[in-house]
């Protein structure tokens, strides 16, 4: 079993994100992380899912994927072959910040920021791979954390071009 | 509500309702036979159709599934899309069944469902159920309307998306405001969908390297399926066969592509098929799989399933490709198409050791298996296959077949000699009971110039028996034979090879099936006695109108061949 990063352009439409996640449901694959947004391409969106599986069952999965009617297409990568990243959130007492420095200095070393100070609650983000957000968390833990969020994984295939290559032939189609 | 539909005699208004505009959808498809059931959130709908009788005839089955199983008979032997009509909450639930059968079978068929009303939604409402949610899994493609004016299109796209490529089934779910909303009506037609590519581009490449393989093969396997009868290659595929000289065999969903005493079909594939195909599929050195997908029905212990092979694999759908069985070249594309590239490109050859090989196989089977079920033991009760075989004599090979599914699905399917392409009608790969009467009855409408018989068993008749109601009303012609063995005969069977005969709950204790047959108008007669069964078969086929012939049978008798679930295909037992 190995890490793979899938992702799927699709049109924007209700309900198609439900008929993605039941392909991984059904085939009992536990989804790690899920995002969606809009892609490079105005209207079509693309989701970026990450699963831990065998790699026969991961181009099975692709396949299916791909087989929905407003799926354009489906890409899987090892994660050698993506950059990517995620974003977490930590809300933490402002108190704790103006009593001891130590917590600045975590956040310094981490090359985290602060994102919102308010009296009472300060917010601090970090982007960078699962590990380092995690890491910061137990950093930031015995110091108090109030709230910790973190994002799904977003990623970029290393490859040129992936979809657009694909998408200039689905509009020399659609033209005809 | 003041209908705001004319009449025929009237020019046609252009401002119309969702509803109205929904059957007007319809009829520029060309649909012109539907089957549905009414109820509040369709009711708009059925008012239209009121208006609308003389273009589109409604069937009213008994029951919403008896609606989609019709409709999939009606697509499966017409080639059109069949059409169900449904109410919301029970009613669009009730078609879970038949849509879970079409997706399987790939059958295009379009259901609509009628919805509570837009601001209605989420609130729990009467005969509120998330519909498009529950029937995602079990359909190629689903949507939920809430505005009239998008009725067309998506009426448009849901007929393209269920006949192109792959087929399969759709449904559409229009909200009761959407029905009575008024707008501009136009129709266009879809032929084209950016993100969705229904017929995959041949690759010559792929026709060449599989040419060579077959040419190069001493004893070469064509194993074929729906693909097929759906993409309508019925001489491509003779053709192919004929020139290779290859002997071919058949999955349930293949029968009836190659007639079944043609001689180089060798019958039927998997775990009730056929000796020979079964036993040659882990002989051949190349298997040429047509329009199949490797169902574990067919393949048995999928990794003990042909693996000396080099396997060559003509399929529509880009995801079947090495999902059950890895293949070593994969003709992508329409299979009419690759046929007839892939034809052209063979060298034609013979091979005699191999057919004598196949002859050798089918006299073993013939020796331990047929002669028995067709030619028993005088005082034996009546078997299934004999009866069968006498249908088919009788009928010459002609009818149209629509079985349900157990013991007699697979008889026949055995016995029964296709002489007629598109002819046989089951449920392949969700093994529906209940399918084979209201399946029968939207084939009869899907050709109403051919003989319709549905072998039904008498647990499966009981499943969807109301649709006698929906054939006593219409009036059409069905044959229906109940192959009465007082058991639910293919479980029972089970329980006997696998769980030492503990009989656990397969014991019917039946109604009389002549009385009710009666009550709806319907003839009848029942046979227990061989010496009964000639005359009484010969009735059954002439007869002018529906007739229901139960054949009592013997009790216990088992289905053989048979590969035990786990088994390997070469594992095929006899006995
Ligand atoms: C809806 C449904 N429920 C249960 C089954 C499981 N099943 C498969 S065959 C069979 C027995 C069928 O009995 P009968 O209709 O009498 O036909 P026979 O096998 O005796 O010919 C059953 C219960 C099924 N296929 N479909």
């Amino acid at each position: 079993m190995e890490q793979f990063t899938i992702s799927i352009y699709t049109e924007n439409m209700i309900g198609l994100l439900h008929r993605v996640t039941t392909i991984f449901t059904r085939r009992h694959i536990n989804i790690e992380s899920i995002t969606a947004s809009e892609s490079e391409v105005s209207g079509i969106h693309r989701y970026t899912v990450v699963i831990t599986e065998e790699e026969v069952n991961v181009k099975n999965v692709v396949k299916q994927i791909e087989k929905q009617i407003e799926i354009f297409k489906a890409f899987y990568h090892r994660n050698e072959d993506i950059v990517y990243q995620e974003m977490a959130l930590y809300k933490m007492p402002t108190n704790i910040l103006s009593q001891t420095r130590e917590v600045e200095q975590i956040v310094r070393k981490h090359h985290a920021r602060l994102l919102a100070v308010e009296p009472e609650f300060t917010i601090i983000e970090k982007t960078g791979f699962k590990e380092e957000t995690q890491d910061l968390f137990e950093q930031l833990k015995p110091h108090g954390i109030l709230e910790f969020v973190r994002s799904g994984r977003i990623s970029i295939s290393k490859r040129m071009k992936e979809f657009q290559d694909y998408y200039s032939e689905v509009e020399k189609a659609s033209r005809l | 509500m003041e209908p705001t539909q004319l009449t025929k005699t009237q020019v046609k208004k252009t401002t119309i309702t969702g509803a109205e505009a929904l059957v007007r959808a319809l009829i520029a498809e060309k649909v012109d036979t539907i089957f549905g059931y009414p109820g509040g959130a369709i009711m708009p709908v059925y008012d239209a159709l009121y208006y609308y009788e003389k273009e589109l005839k409604h069937i009213m089955t008994r029951h919403e599934q008896g609606a989609t199983h019709a409709a999939q008979g009606y697509a499966r032997i017409s080639g059109k899309v069949g059409v169900c009509l449904a109410t919301s909450g029970p009613g669009a639930t009730n078609l879970i069944t038949g849509l879970a059968d079409a997706q399987l079978d790939s059958t295009a068929i379009v259901c609509i469902t009628g919805q509570v009303s837009s601001k209605m939604i989420g609130t729990d409402a009467f005969q509120e159920t998330d519909i498009v949610s529950i029937s995602m899994p079990v359909t190629k493609w689903n949507i939920q309307i809430t505005k009239a004016k998008d009725i067309p299109a998506a009426i448009a796209k849901a007929f393209y998306i269920a006949k192109s490529g792959k087929p399969g089934p759709v449904l559409i779910d229009i909200t009761k405001d959407a029905q009575f909303e008024t707008f501009e009506f136009t129709y266009e037609p879809c032929h084209h969908i950016r993100s969705y590519v229904p017929n995959p581009q041949i690759d010559s490449k792929a026709i060449e390297l599989a040419a060579r393989v077959i040419d190069s093969a001493k004893k070469p396997l064509i194993v074929f399926g729906h693909g097929i009868l759906l993409a309508d290659a019925r001489k491509e595929f003779q053709a192919f066969v004929e020139k290779t000289g290859i002997p071919a065999a058949w999955t349930i969903m293949g029968l009836s592509a190659l007639n079944t005493d043609h001689p180089l079909n060798i019958g039927m594939l998997g775990m009730h098929g056929n000796y020979a195909p079964n036993i040659m599929t882990n002989e051949c050195d190349v298997l040429i799989a047509v329009g199949m997908r490797f169902d574990d029905r067919v393949t048995g212990d999928v990794s003990r399933y042909a693996k000396q092979a080099k396997i060559i694999h003509l399929e529509i759908d880009p995801a079947e490709i090495n999902k059950n069985v890895t293949v070593d070249v994969a003709v992508l594309g329409n299979c009419k198409e690759s046929l007839d590239q892939l034809t052209k490109a063979i060298t034609p050859k013979e091979y005699p050791d191999w057919l004598h090989r196949a002859k050798e196989l089918i006299t073993t089977e013939n020796e331990m298996v047929i002669k028995d079920e067709l030619f028993p033991p005088e005082n034996d009760k009546i078997t299934m296959g004999e009866v069968i075989r006498r249908i088919s004599d009788i009928s010459k090979g002609a009818a149209i077949i629509v079985t349900d599914v157990g013991q007699h699905q697979m008889i026949a399917q055995r016995y029964y000699n296709f002489r007629q392409w598109k002819s046989n009608v089951t449920s392949g790969g969700l093994g529906t009971m209940g399918f084979a009467l209201p399946a029968a009855i939207g084939a009869k409408f899907g050709a109403p110039h051919r003989q319709v018989i549905a072998v039904i068993g008498d647990g499966g008749f009981q499943m969807t028996i109301q649709e006698l109601g929906t054939l006593f009303q219409t009036r059409v012609d069905v044959k229906i034979l109940i192959l009465n063995n007082e058991f639910l005969g293919m479980v029972r069977q089970w329980q006997d090879l696998f769980f030492e005969k503990r009989y656990s709950s397969v014991d019917m204790v039946n109604p009389d099936f002549q009385i009710i047959a009666k009550g709806y108008g319907i003839t009848a007669e029942k046979v227990t006695e061989r010496e009964d069964l000639e005359s009484a078969i010969h009735r059954f086929l002439s007869h002018d109108g529906s007739f229901l012939l139960e054949v009592l049978v013997g009790k216990e008798n088992n289905i053989f061949p048979m590969i035990p679930t786990g088994a390997s295909v070469s594992e095929i037992r006899l006995e």
